[in-house]
């Protein structure tokens, strides 16, 4: 186990900055998120941690050892493709064992660490099947087995869980955590799905267009967003500037950046018929457009001065009476308004 | 025209093209066991063409050294081009395309001008004529195929196993004998038939480049037709339509020619 860290890295395809002067720590231990929108370079920053790319500039630790001359097969990491890439000649049982085989444990050891790992991901029946044998699911967890039997000292995964269906996912995700929790090993993980890497992780990084915009603690960027980029990336966020209008108070908090936007998320905004006394809330007008009802709680579309603004609440917190076209009242906690620097997108 | 007149029409003319691509040498194993040096009928059944072929010590010695030959370009082959497909499969790098496609016109160029070129380089380099020249010449002949065969296998082979292979601690010679060629394993097979096929059949390449007393076999019965016929040959060319026919049949289950099995 190790910590990881990115400095200053660059790596171009021809003309193109897939990763562009990206630093980033990932501390021992930790469960850290990449994050990004297809092609802003999350999976070649895995693959230069792992090795299979060479970055043009800057330095990637493991350990306290700098990994620039060392081969993927020299780095000790485990690695979780997205289609699982297990081998299809093998039994399961080889598949888990090919790193320790390889590394020449001895045959009593093998069959000892293999079957540990296989209790870990709860398929210690599986043993003797082929791959195609199994379901997506169980094909999977012998990935993970297999990615963690040798006791590497990062775990690297991408996008491993976008291959399973929505139920399946969030099984996963708590069984991964469950995981790596238990075996304390350092993981990085990419993703596409932002509500992934705001459950699981201790720290995201959001990249886009090959640059590190911002990396932190998962609630810190969501309440913290260092760009409208990522404010809207991450969740959503309607933005306030553009609202002003008949009634309408919209309070900016105290120490606030000037020149900045300011904007609020869906599910900090309450909805009222009739116009809201108390202190210490931004407040606007806007005219019920469409409700939608999906089970616990609603999503409203609304619109004010031409702009769409979302709410999500409990559907229950939602007037019964109140119809499309009704003119409606928009509150939300002053502390809940976003600031977010603008001029970077 | 109909469409079940069209079938038969279809019908018909696979059985045409199979009648003429297996009736003469139907005839020529059928004469192969008639007694008669004269083709004469009616027909009598008799093997002693096959045992006189067994005392014709030229034609023992040839049909051994086609069979060595055979092999050694089997091997040979097999070993260079399996290495040269995971390497195109697995590299990227300069002149990478013009290499595959300059794999193919060796295919199409006539055996004959083939043939003639290689006697020239040899004798340049100062090689001349023999076995040694004779294998060089079957192994480049055969190359192309075993490449084209194995790489046709790769191309159904997922690269990530390899990688997945390295990031579990594999070097690459470990996850080539471990991951990659057990999945190609199958395409090999099939090359080194192909191999073993386009040496053990070769006339024109060897009859170029081997020495007069160390003909192989094709290259000895060319000569000896150009003697005069004996049912011999015909004994012979049986065993050699035999034994190439299951090379090949063997090299399509192989390679999955006519689909998957
Ligand atoms: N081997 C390569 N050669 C050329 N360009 C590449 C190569 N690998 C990646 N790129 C480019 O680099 C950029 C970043 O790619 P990368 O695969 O890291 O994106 P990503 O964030 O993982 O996207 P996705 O979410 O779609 O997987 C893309 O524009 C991609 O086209
Ligand atoms: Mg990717």
């Amino acid at each position: 186990m190790a910590e990881v860290s990115v400095n200053n890295v660059t790596k171009t395809f021809g003309s193109l900055k897939a990763l562009d002067d990206v630093t980033m720590d990932f501390p021992d231990g930790g469960f850290f998120a990449l994050l990004g929108p297809s092609g802003s370079g999350k999976t070649t920053l895995l693959r230069a941690i792992a090795g299979f790319i060479f970055a043009d500039s800057g330095t990637i630790r493991i350990g306290d050892q700098p990994v620039e001359n060392v081969p993927v097969e020299k780095r000790d990491i485990g690695m979780m493709f997205q289609n699982y890439a297990l081998f299809p000649n093998m039994t399961v049982s080889d598949n888990v064992g090919f790193g320790l085989r390889v590394r020449k444990v001895g045959a009593a050891e093998e069959r000892r660490r293999i079957g540990e790992a296989l209790d870990l991901v709860q398929l210690g029946q599986h043993g003797d099947r082929k791959p195609h044998q199994l379901s997506g699911g169980q094909r999977q967890r012998v990935a993970l087995a297999r990615a963690i039997v040798t006791n590497p000292r990062v775990l690297l995964l991408d996008e491993p869980l976008s291959a399973l269906d929505k139920a399946l996912r969030v099984d996963m995700q708590f069984e991964l955590k469950r995981i790596q929790r238990e075996i304390g090993i350092t993981t990085i993980f990419v993703t596409h799905d932002q509500e992934e890497a705001l459950t699981l992780s201790d720290k995201i990084g959001i990249l886009r267009d090959g640059k590190m915009i911002q990396a932190g603690p998962p609630r810190d960027v969501y309440s913290n967003p260092a760009d409208l980029f990522t404010a809207t990336f991450l969740g959503e966020a309607n933005i306030l500037d553009a609202l002003a209008g008949e009634g309408a108070d919209i309070k900016i908090p105290h120490g606030f950046p000037t020149g900045g936007t300011l904007a609020v998320r869906p599910e900090n905004i309450s909805i009222s018929q009739t116009e809201p006394t108390a202190n210490g809330l931004s407040k606007c007008q806007a005219v019920l457009e469409r409700r939608v009802f999906a089970g616990a709680m609603a999503t409203c579309i609304l619109q004010s001065n031409g702009n769409r603004i979302k709410v999500i609440s409990r559907d229950q917190d939602i007037p019964s009476d109140v119809a499309e076209g009704d003119r409606l009242w928009l509150t939300w906690p002053v502390e809940k308004t976003l600031s977010v620097p603008s001029g970077r997108h | 025209m109909s469409g079940v007149f069209l079938a038969r029409l279809g019908k018909l003319w696979l059985a045409c093209i199979l009648f003429f691509l297996y009736a003469p040498i139907a005839v020529m194993a059928f004469m192969s066991f008639n007694a008669s040096q004269y083709y004469q009928l009616p027909f009598d059944f008799s093997l002693k063409w096959y045992e006189k072929l067994a005392g014709n010590q030229e034609i023992v010695d040839a049909a051994t050294r086609s069979v060595m030959i055979a092999l050694a370009t089997t091997v040979i082959a097999t070993i260079l081009g399996t290495a040269a497909s995971v390497a195109l499969f697995r590299y990227e790098f300069r002149g990478k395309r013009f290499l595959q496609v300059m794999l193919f016109p060796p295919i199409a160029i006539p055996w004959l001008i083939t043939g003639t070129a290689m006697l020239i380089f040899f004798f340049g380099v100062g090689l001349g004529r023999g076995t040694p020249s004779v294998i060089i010449g079957h192994v480049a002949l055969a190359l192309p195929y075993v490449i084209v065969v194995v790489s046709a296998r790769l191309a159904t082979f997922d690269a990530t196993l390899e990688e997945a292979a390295r990031s579990l601690g594999a070097d690459s010679w470990t996850v080539t004998r471990e991951v990659t060629l057990p999945w190609i394993s199958s395409g090999v097979i099939a090359g080194a038939l192909f191999a073993f096929a386009v040496s053990f059949d070769q006339f024109v390449v060897s009859y170029f480049l081997s020495e007069p007393g160390d003909s192989t076999l094709p290259v000895l019965i060319y000569t000896s037709i150009r003697k005069g016929f004996t049912p011999e040959i015909n004994a012979i060319s049986t065993i050699i339509i035999v034994v190439s026919m299951a090379v090949m049949l063997f090299a399509a289950r192989f390679s999955n020619f006519g689909g998957e099995r």
